[in-house]
């Protein structure tokens, strides 16, 4: 073997291995991230924490019901605002795209993803809060259901799309109109991965954080109705562990572990089934 | 051509399979009595700027059983598509000239109305995913038909008359996806067939099947003319033989002669004609 | 064509209209105006967020103009605010973000598009893009418990071996520009692992196999041939994990030690624009300073914007070239 080759096969070996350890290091921050909530936060969680309100400093035991209504709440409303124009407008841009609007609303929904997420905080604060004068669970639920729209937009083209222009034309052939046609036949065929795609958008917001800060604020006892500040489990992960106590440092790894279980349960059961009708697809 | 090939063979299998002399025979038979049913003239088509049918004029007559043949990308799905208006599903279409059914202007009929009363079956089956009940009842339904005993006749009925009840009685809220191809195939005939069309299209129902299933589905085609007026496109110049009364020669977006199967086949006008059903011609 | 000129005198212009009476009558015409409204709401909330940030931040404008984006004084008492501080902070930490991840997250995702075996490779991709759906709440939780006492002991051997450098002079508390760009590093790895990969498994394959045929080794046509044929879509990847970073709130909130200074040394603590309205927006007593966070919100947007554009502009002209060949 001449030197040059010799020196060109080590360097194959050589980066071969270094370009692997880097795609496994950067799974071992994902176990190490797992396995560090696991053990501080799974080891503190108690039934408490699920069914208690926070307690005051120097108080131990406590938990943070408020915090996991207070988000249940939040995505129930940032579904109601979220869903509804990210579906439709999926819808639009799939079954009656094309135009230069479909253009624009494209450009624009690609402009929404990119908008930093407390940049979505300020607009909710500035449109809602100044005008009422105090923070509220309605104005945090809408932040974040803006947030949702553009992978709402996105996943839903992207589903309604990939059914088969044979479908529609087979409905379309039996004389059913354009919006029958979409609504009977498209959209039932694309429905549970859009609605999987959904439920990736609304893990992604649970965890949001920066939204909420000025909108939703945060309460340690529980918010009646919806135009009361509200506290939620990412504000509460923030306030927590950013105090000086230890005690609330415990309680915040809790909530940490909580809110990672709930985001990665949700991705790993979406990813699987829509990995598993991509293949049934092809 | 690797299709006389297969289709010889197909020819020994299949039941009764004199079937040459039979479709001339009945060609001979009818083809003075029959009545107009649709008829094309000075038909343009263009895809954009793209002209892919050049000034066809013909006519289709009622109760009778209309192929056309041709080599690929001559334009025999287009005018099968345009003659109930399925062109205007594609963007940046535009007809020029004639089609009328029954004498009356097809693009002035509402579209629905239109196509259901001129079906259509596509060469790849395209079954909704739903039952095979359902898949029936879409046409019905889309068409105001309400549910219950009336609705499961009519599905009943349009099952046996596309031959497949039969095989499904048992089984109807099954997945249409769980048939065989020909049996989607024939599914799919029967979900056109249940809205009581006049005129029934086929663009090229065999291509995909069998020469079992694609027997079956000839025989379907026989018994259908009784009630309906059927226009084939096929690339199995043995198949038009055998059951179109009347056949046209497609070539580069014109039709080149269209006439008696008989004629087109043992004493055909155009040289080109003559060529292609020989198979001299790619 | 001569058949359309003999013909255009029968093209049916009333076509128009019959479809509109078509769709009228099945119900269409309904169902076009709701999806037509859902997509104009789109393109009406985002148009309304920008004139939201431009009509609020006002005050400061007029107050400060221009010269506010180069101001470093944060002065609430006299009201006197200058963003240079905070712009200065967010550039630091996403530049050493991506001085760190992109070796990190380009070496990864040539891993997985070219040399794993696929099934190893969507394994990894799967788990790294559940690394992307992580919350950066819980990010900063893990930067402030775990990250800043681990820099803080390495502190001896950083100053030992770099401390020559004007980066890592003076004191450290642990947080710092150096802990934020730390876990912004680890926030961005996955997108660009993801989005380079996918460019890199959109270059054809007879590049490669052009490469191998001619006695290249497997690194050799990876580097050589299909890295620079993917490098703008790389690239591009590499400013939308820019994007984020610059827009990315509490992770760095958490560990960026929150004081307004420009300090050459990465041991010393800054501040992001994002962390500074995070911090004083809700508690804002006065106009002013409530318009000019809402000021330096729209500085974010700016910034986010152009490098969201940049890099969708670079990744589009790949894939195209890619599509092509
Ligand atoms: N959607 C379309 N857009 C543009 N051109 C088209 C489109 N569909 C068909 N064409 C063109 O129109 C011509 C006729 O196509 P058509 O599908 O009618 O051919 P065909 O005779 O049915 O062929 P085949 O036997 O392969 O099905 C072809 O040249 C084709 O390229
Ligand atoms: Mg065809």
């Amino acid at each position: 073997m001449t030197p040059r080759l010799f020196y060109r096969k080590a360097t194959n070996y050589v980066m071969l291995t270094l370009t692997g350890l880097c795609a496994l290091v950067a799974v071992g921050i994902l176990f190490f991230i797992l396995g560090y909530l696991l053990w501080n936060g799974g080891t503190s969680l108690n039934l408490d924490f699920f069914t208690k309100l926070p307690v005051p400093v120097g108080e131990s035991g406590g938990g943070m019901a408020n915090a996991l209504v207070g988000t249940g709440k939040l995505l129930l409303i940032a579904s109601l605002v979220g869903v509804p124009i990210g579906f439709l407008g999926g819808v639009y841009l799939s079954e009656y795209g094309g135009s230069t609007f479909s253009f624009l609303v494209r450009y624009m929904t690609d402009l929404l993803n990119g908008v930093p997420s407390i940049v979505i905080g300020i607009f909710a604060y500035t449109v809602i809060i100044l005008r009422q004068h105090h923070f509220s669970t309605l104005a945090g639920g809408i932040a974040l259901g803006i947030m949702m729209i553009p992978i709402a937009v996105r996943s839903s083209e992207e589903f309604l799309r990939a059914v088969p222009a044979s479908l529609r034309e087979a409905a379309v052939a039996l004389g059913a109109s354009k919006s029958r046609a979409i609504v009977t036949v498209v959209i039932p065929a694309a429905l549970d991965a859009i609605i999987t795609g959904i439920m990736l958008d609304l893990a992604r917001v649970a965890g949001e954080t920066a939204p909420l800060i000025f909108t939703a604020f945060g309460n340690q006892f529980w918010s009646p109705g919806w135009n009361q500040p509200t506290s939620s489990l990412p504000v509460m992960i923030y306030s927590y562990a950013i105090s000086p106590y230890d005690e609330w440092h415990r309680q915040a790894w809790s909530a940490g572990f909580v809110l990672l279980s709930l985001v990665l349960f949700v991705n790993v059961f979406s990813r699987l089934v829509l990995a598993r009708k991509g293949h049934a697809r092809s | 051509m690797e299709n006389p090939i297969r289709v010889t063979s197909v020819t020994g299998t299949t039941p009764g399979s004199s079937a040459l002399p039979r479709g001339a025979e009945a060609g001979s038979k009818g083809a003075g009595t029959a009545e107009l049913k649709l008829r094309a003239s000075n038909l343009n088509f263009f895809y954009g700027k793209f002209q892919a049918l050049h000034d066809i004029n013909l006519d289709i007559h009622e109760n009778r059983v209309t192929a056309f043949i041709g080599p690929s990308g001559c334009g025999k799905s287009t005018f099968l598509r345009t003659l109930n208006r399925m062109h205007e599903m594609v963007r940046n279409t535009r007809v020029e000239g004639e089609v009328e059914l029954d004498g009356q202007d097809i693009f002035g009929l509402e579209v629905s109305q239109l196509r259901r009363r001129v079906g259509m079956v596509f060469q790849k089956s395209n079954p909704f995913p739903k039952s095979i009940f359902d898949n029936v009842a879409y046409g019905l339904r889309v068409n105001g038909f309400a549910g219950g005993k009336p609705l499961h006749d009519a599905v009943e009925s349009s099952l046996r008359r596309a031959a497949l009840w039969e095989e499904v009685k048992d089984k109807l809220n099954d997945s249409a996806y769980s048939l065989s191809g020909g049996q989607q195939q024939r599914l799919c005939i029967a979900r056109a067939l249940a809205v009581n069309p006049e005129v029934l299209l086929l663009d090229e129902p065999c291509s995909a099947l069998d020469p079992i299933a694609t027997a079956k589905i000839e025989d379907l085609i026989f018994q259908l003319k009784d009630s309906c007026t059927l226009v084939i496109v096929t690339h199995n110049m043995q198949q038009a033989a055998r059951v179109a009364e009347y056949t046209g020669f497609f070539l580069l977006g014109r039709l080149v002669e269209f006439d008696k199967t008989t004629t087109i086949f043992k004493n055909p006008a155009q040289k080109e004609t003559e060529d292609y059903v020989t198979g001299r011609f790619g | 064509m001569e058949t359309s000129e003999i013909s255009t005198n029968r093209a049916r212009s009333p076509e128009r209209a019959r479809r509109f009476s078509d769709r009228l009558a099945s119900g269409d015409t309904a169902a076009n105006l709701i999806v037509f409204l859902a997509a104009a709401s789109i393109v009406f909330i985002t148009s309304w967020i920008v004139f939201e940030l431009y009509r609020n931040s006002a005050a400061s404008r007029h107050e400060f103009g221009w010269s506010f984006l180069t101001g470093s004084s944060w002065d609430p008492v006299n009201e006197h605010y200058g963003a240079l501080p905070f712009i200065y902070g967010t550039i630091v930490t996403s530049a050493l973000a991506l001085l760190m991840a992109i070796p990190f997250g380009v070496g990864a995702a040539i891993f997985l598009a070219e040399l794993a075996p696929p099934r190893i490779s969507n394994a990894l991709t799967f788990l790294i893009e559940l690394l992307a759906a992580v919350p950066s709440v819980i990010y900063g939780l893990l930067g402030i418990f775990v990250l800043v006492p681990m820099l803080k002991s390495a502190e001896p051997a950083i100053r030992a071996t770099l401390g020559f450098l004007p980066f890592f002079k003076g004191p450290f508390y642990g947080v710092s520009l150096l802990a934020a760009g730390f876990v912004l590093a680890v926030m961005i790895v996955p997108f660009i692992i993801s989005i380079s990969r996918e460019v890199l498994l959109a270059v054809p394959a007879d590049q490669r196999e052009a490469a191998l045929a001619l006695g290249a080794t497997k690194w050799e046509s990876t580097w050589d041939i299909v890295v620079p044929f993917a490098g703008k879509g790389i690239v591009g990847s590499i400013f939308l994990a820019l994007a984020r970073s610059l827009g990315e709130t509490m992770a760095v909130t958490m560990v960026i030690g929150n004081t307004p200074q420009i300090s050459m040394s990465l041991f010393a603590p800054g501040y992001s624009i994002a962390a500074v309205i995070a911090n004083e927006f809700a508690e804002a007593s006065s106009e002013m300073l409530r318009s000019t966070l809402i000021e330096l919100g729209m500085v974010l947007f700016a910034l986010t914007f152009l490098i969201n554009g940049f890099a969708r502009i670079l990744i589009i002209t790949t894939s195209k070239k890619g599509n092509a060949t």
